[in-house]
């Protein structure tokens, strides 16, 4: 019995879950293009900079701080820090200077180059 | 680049020297390491001669000359022909300062280094922490002691360990061949975070040193500002000293300069704005059990004053 509603409530999460994606396929965000910029290259930078010493980050192993709140899921959330919209030039202004877009913020400015900032957002959009 | 950075990669640092006391380590190590070899081919052809072999091997393996021979002589003489080659190539290395070298005193404490440069009459000229500075191609002299528990310096590309005992000053010489950056580890289990106790050598040409020297030995002189009061005002000063400051706390690592600190909580962050503020904000979550409070009440704002104030102390 026990084991059957185990399965069932998973298989229900898988076909939800499936649901939900084919929805967001479907609808579509908005495109967050970043031409030229390379997520794979954001990642490293990400971890050189240890960003994870305030965010959880899926693909940085270490460290994992609590102060930002985790990314993962950044690339389906609407909102960047629940402030602004969640578009390309706003969330690589964001990494560069976040207190000139959120003037409350504990975030500092991170001592990123505007290419780099452009590799961090693509990876973070690879954050599902 | 934090020390954790600096020791991946290949080859590992420890089989790539970069001082005149670190190579003959490495040395010692792959001549017993050679050694090993060879002693272990002999062992596994003796064995098979001894499983597979004709009748006549197999006497005499089995006979008295050879047990005398292969298990006694022949060890002590090996060993101690490595014992005393080893001890004549590293003899150099725990002599004591003689006048005019450089001295660094290097305490190992729960769970980072207190780094204190001495004048030449062995006085400290000036505290700082976490990462040593040496001109290169001229061997320094680290006195070593610990603060609280055994700890253990290991900066593999320019020195073998050396353990950090409580009430005791151990010597270690180094010396780097060229200017550069060096990681090292604690290589003595110390509880906690042990794992998470790093140190950066930096090694700068002779001009970069001196000025270095002088910077550092001078105080911070803050600007009034936000960070500063926000300093004050949590307390910072019981543990940390800001030379120039009305901080002047002992227990936590000297901040006078922390801005030019190449990395924070030991050797393991990078050092900007962003990981000071990570630090202050919640050491506990980058190096579970330090000593240091986490500070969840400051606000974003001071928070990030805290950060631009402490990474203005160059
Ligand atoms: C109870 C004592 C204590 C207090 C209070 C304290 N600290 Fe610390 N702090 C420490 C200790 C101990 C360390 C070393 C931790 C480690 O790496 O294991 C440290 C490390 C640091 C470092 C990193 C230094 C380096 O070189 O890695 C910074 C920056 C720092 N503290 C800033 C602050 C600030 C800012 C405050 C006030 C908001 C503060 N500390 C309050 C004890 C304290
Ligand atoms: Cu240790």
């Amino acid at each position: 019995m026990r084991r059957w509603d185990g399965l069932c409530a998973g298989a229900s999460a898988v076909i939800l879950a499936a649901g939900l994606l084919a929805a967001c396929a479907d609808k579509g965000l908005p495109p967050r293009q970043l031409a030229g910029a390379d997520p794979e290259r954001g990642r490293e930078i990400a971890r050189r900079a240890a960003c994870g010493a305030c965010h959880d980050i899926p693909g940085v192993d270490w460290p994992k701080g609590r102060t930002g709140g985790s990314l993962a899921g950044f690339a389906s959330r609407p909102l960047i820090a629940g402030r602004v919209p969640n578009q390309p030039q706003t969330l690589v202004r964001w990494l560069r200077d976040p207190s000139a877009i959120a003037p409350e913020t504990g975030m500092p400015a991170v001592p990123l180059t505007t290419a780099e900032a452009r590799d961090v957002a693509a990876f973070l959009y690879t954050l599902q | 680049m934090s020390a954790l950075d600096a020791l991946r990669g290949w080859p590992p640092p420890v089989l790539d020297p970069a001082g005149p006391f670190a190579g003959p380590v490495t040395t010692v190590a792959w001549v017993l390491f050679a050694m090993g070899a060879v002693v272990l081919a002999i062992v596994l052809v003796a064995t098979a001669a001894a499983l597979f072999g004709p009748r006549r091997w197999r006497a005499r393996l089995g006979g008295e000359r050879l047990v005398w021979l292969g298990g006694f002589a022949f060890p002590v003489v090996v060993l101690t022909g490595l014992l005393i080659y080893g001890l004549t190539l590293t003899r150099d290395l725990s002599a004591p300062p003689a006048p005019g070298e450089v001295r660094v005193r290097v305490t190992g404490e729960m769970w980072w280094w207190r780094v204190g440069y001495l004048d030449a009459r062995g006085g400290e000229a000036f505290q700082d922490a976490n990462q040593i500075h040496i001109p290169p191609r001229a061997p320094v002299v680290l006195e070593l002691e610990a603060a609280d528990v055994i700890h253990s310096l290991w900066i593999p590309r320019l020195a073998g360990k050396l353990d950090m005992i409580p009430g005791r000053r151990n010597i270690l010489r180094l010396q780097a061949d060229r200017p550069g950056v060096y990681a090292a580890q604690c290589a003595e289990f110390c509880g906690g975070p042990h794992a998470l106790m790093g140190l950066v050598v930096v090694a700068h040409e002779p001009r970069a040193y001196a000025a270095w020297q002088a910077r550092q030995g001078r105080p911070a002189t803050p600007l009034p500002s936000r960070g500063a009061e926000v300093f004050a005002a949590a307390g910072c000063g019981a543990c940390h000293t800001v030379r120039g400051t009305a901080a002047n706390g002992l227990a936590g690592p000297d901040l006078t300069h922390i801005g030019s600190r190449r990395t924070l909580g030991a050797g393991i962050l990078p050092n900007h704005q962003g990981t000071l503020a990570a630090w202050v904000a919640d050491s506990q979550a980058l190096k579970p059990g330090n000593r240091m409070p986490a500070y969840p009440v400051l606000s974003g704002r001071d928070l990030r004053a805290l950060a631009a104030y402490l990474e203005a102390l160059k």
